[in-house]
């Protein structure tokens, strides 16, 4: 059970391809009713139906946060992955019917900032076509970075740099372009805000630099979905519901839980919000931690879990669902 | 010593803590009287501070005692000036131009301290990223919530609205908008009956 969030039955009205690796879903009401507004940053967690298995992943809402006609997201293809975003540039075509969750957001913009700077990589970028709607429409002031592999790989980098030169810059790996970090972050006013999303390492990198440069941790936002890795199968009891179950290798822990008939708790499935942390009740084993909610000392104390995206190997794993 | 610890009170009131020295190209001290001790302990535990720093000093009932230290210490840029409200277009000059990195260390009263903070949050430094540390007088700025004037060094509690006249309690109740504690009429109810006023924290 998502906390708090109902979902919302959309019928798939366009499937565009928008390069090579990334293709654009939009979603419209089944019923017709508006759907609710959101605010830039905010995704939606789309459910697939692929054959006996639900999938549930987390995709950032791209669209203009005021229409309510519809719901826009881009999904990046991950050959290597457990199959979800395959599933979407599949088996999806217009006229499906799916279920999505309400908007969360996790990566909302801090609107007390006097400038937002934005530094997206790769499909990174989706939340900040929301933001960047929702800023332009209200006259913000915003810098986008943006760091793409190639322009032909570079999806939506055209449409940005139009509708907003001065304020988008891109840059192409394949052109040895590269963003100078340390001039960029020394040279901002007084009261901006940064924004990363992208892969881990770029996200550590700004995080890092902005703290050597002595930005407050406040005026530093990230997102990182994480897909849950594959890994060995195990074993879990869990304690409420008097239940034993195996998690398979390509499943979540959170998943195996689901697909038992378990009600547990939710909201992003992927290890950034915090929603689904779970207490261990005993354990015979080592962790195998992959979020990033959890402090090192949680990690370490054998207490907690966070079943979207954690898994375990041993002998026995107890918890407290 | 200059330092006073302040009674656990309510979740508005402001607490202090101990500066230390951030990393950052850019630093900002801003302290009045007694305040000028914390910058010469930051200054003693990190020798590189002071070619990045930029002092602002208002000595205050102190005189000489400590700028003449202060000047010794090399700091980039020192200005000592007569009040807080002389220096402040000065502030907002320094803060209009800074970039993000820049540290805020505010030492001295609560006075000083709570109209600096209001400053640089204005200038758009989150307020939990700025370090203070308390030094000398305890007196408090003080909003009158009737004729919102407000009176500065408030030391005795309760106190006359040094704008309207009323007789004023003064609460632990800060704003942070306002960088002053709330002042409310005490006497409103039986006018004249009024307890005998005490030092702040005597």
């Amino acid at each position: 059970m998502s906390a708090g969030t109902r979902k919302i039955a959309v019928t798939v009205s366009d499937v565009v391809k928008v390069n090579e690796l990334v293709t654009r879903f939009r979603f419209v009401p089944t019923d017709g009713a508006p759907l609710p507004t959101f605010s830039g940053g905010a995704h939606v967690v789309v459910e697939m139906q692929d054959g006996d298995v639900t999938r549930l992943n987390p995709y950032s809402l791209m669209s203009d946060p005021m229409d309510q006609s519809a719901y826009t997201i881009s999904v990046r293809r991950d050959d290597e992955g457990r199959g979800g975003s395959l599933f979407m540039h599949t088996k999806v075509k217009p006229g499906d019917q799916m279920m999505i969750s309400y908007p969360v957001n996790l990566f909302a913009l801090d609107l007390r900032a006097k400038k937002h700077l934005m530094i997206a990589g790769g499909i990174g970028i989706t939340p900040f076509l929301a933001q960047i709607k929702q800023l332009a429409a209200m006259n913000g002031n915003f810098e986008l970075h943006y760091s793409c592999r190639s322009p032909a790989l570079g999806s939506y980098a055209d449409e940005l740099t139009t509708a907003h030169p001065g304020r988008v810059h891109v840059y192409f790996d394949d052109q040895k372009q590269a963003i100078d970090l340390e001039t960029l972050l020394d040279g901002q006013p007084l009261g901006t805000h940064i924004y990363v999303c992208g892969p881990k390492g770029m996200i550590n990198w700004v995080r890092d630099k902005a703290s050597a440069l002595g930005w407050p941790r406040e005026a530093v936002h990230y997102e990182e979905f994480l897909a849950p890795q594959s890994g060995k199968p195990f074993e879990v009891k869990l304690a409420v519901s008097n239940k034993v179950i195996t998690v398979g290798e390509h499943q979540s822990l959170l998943e195996a839980m689901e697909a038992a008939g378990v009600d547990a708790p939710y909201l992003c499935r992927g290890g950034a919000c915090g929603q689904c942390e779970t207490d261990v009740i005993g354990y015979d084993g080592k962790f195998i931690h992959h979020d990033h909610w959890l402090e090192d000392e949680d990690k370490a104390s054998g207490k907690k879990i966070m079943p979207c995206v954690s898994r375990f190997e041993g002998k026995t794993l107890v918890l407290d669902r | 010593m200059s330092t006073f610890d302040f009674p656990p009170s309510i979740l508005s009131r402001p607490v202090y803590g101990r500066l230390e020295p951030r990393a950052g190209k850019s630093h900002m001290m801003i302290a009045d009287a007694e305040g000028a001790e914390a910058i010469l302990r930051l200054a003693a535990e990190d020798a590189t501070l002071m070619a990045k720093s930029n002092i602002l000093y208002i000595p205050g009932d102190t005189g000489d005692k400590y700028t003449s230290q202060l000047k010794a210490l090399k700091p980039k840029q020192l200005y000592v000036g007569p009040s807080y409200e002389a220096a402040v277009p000065r502030l907002r000059r320094t803060l209009l131009d800074a970039h993000m990195g820049l540290q805020v260390y505010l030492a001295g009263t609560e006075g000083l301290m709570g109209q600096a903070m209001l400053e640089a949050t204005t200038a758009g430094i989150p307020h939990s990223a700025i370090q203070t540390e308390h030094h000398g007088s305890v007196a408090r700025r003080v909003q009158c919530v009737h004729c919102k004037g407000i009176t500065e060094d408030v030391m005795l509690d309760p106190f006359q609205c040094s704008h309207c006249g009323l007789n004023l309690f003064v609460r632990d109740h800060y704003s942070r908008r306002l960088a002053a504690f709330q002042g409310v009429c005490i006497d409103a109810e039986d006018p004249g009956n009024v307890p005998a006023s005490v030092e702040l924290y005597s």
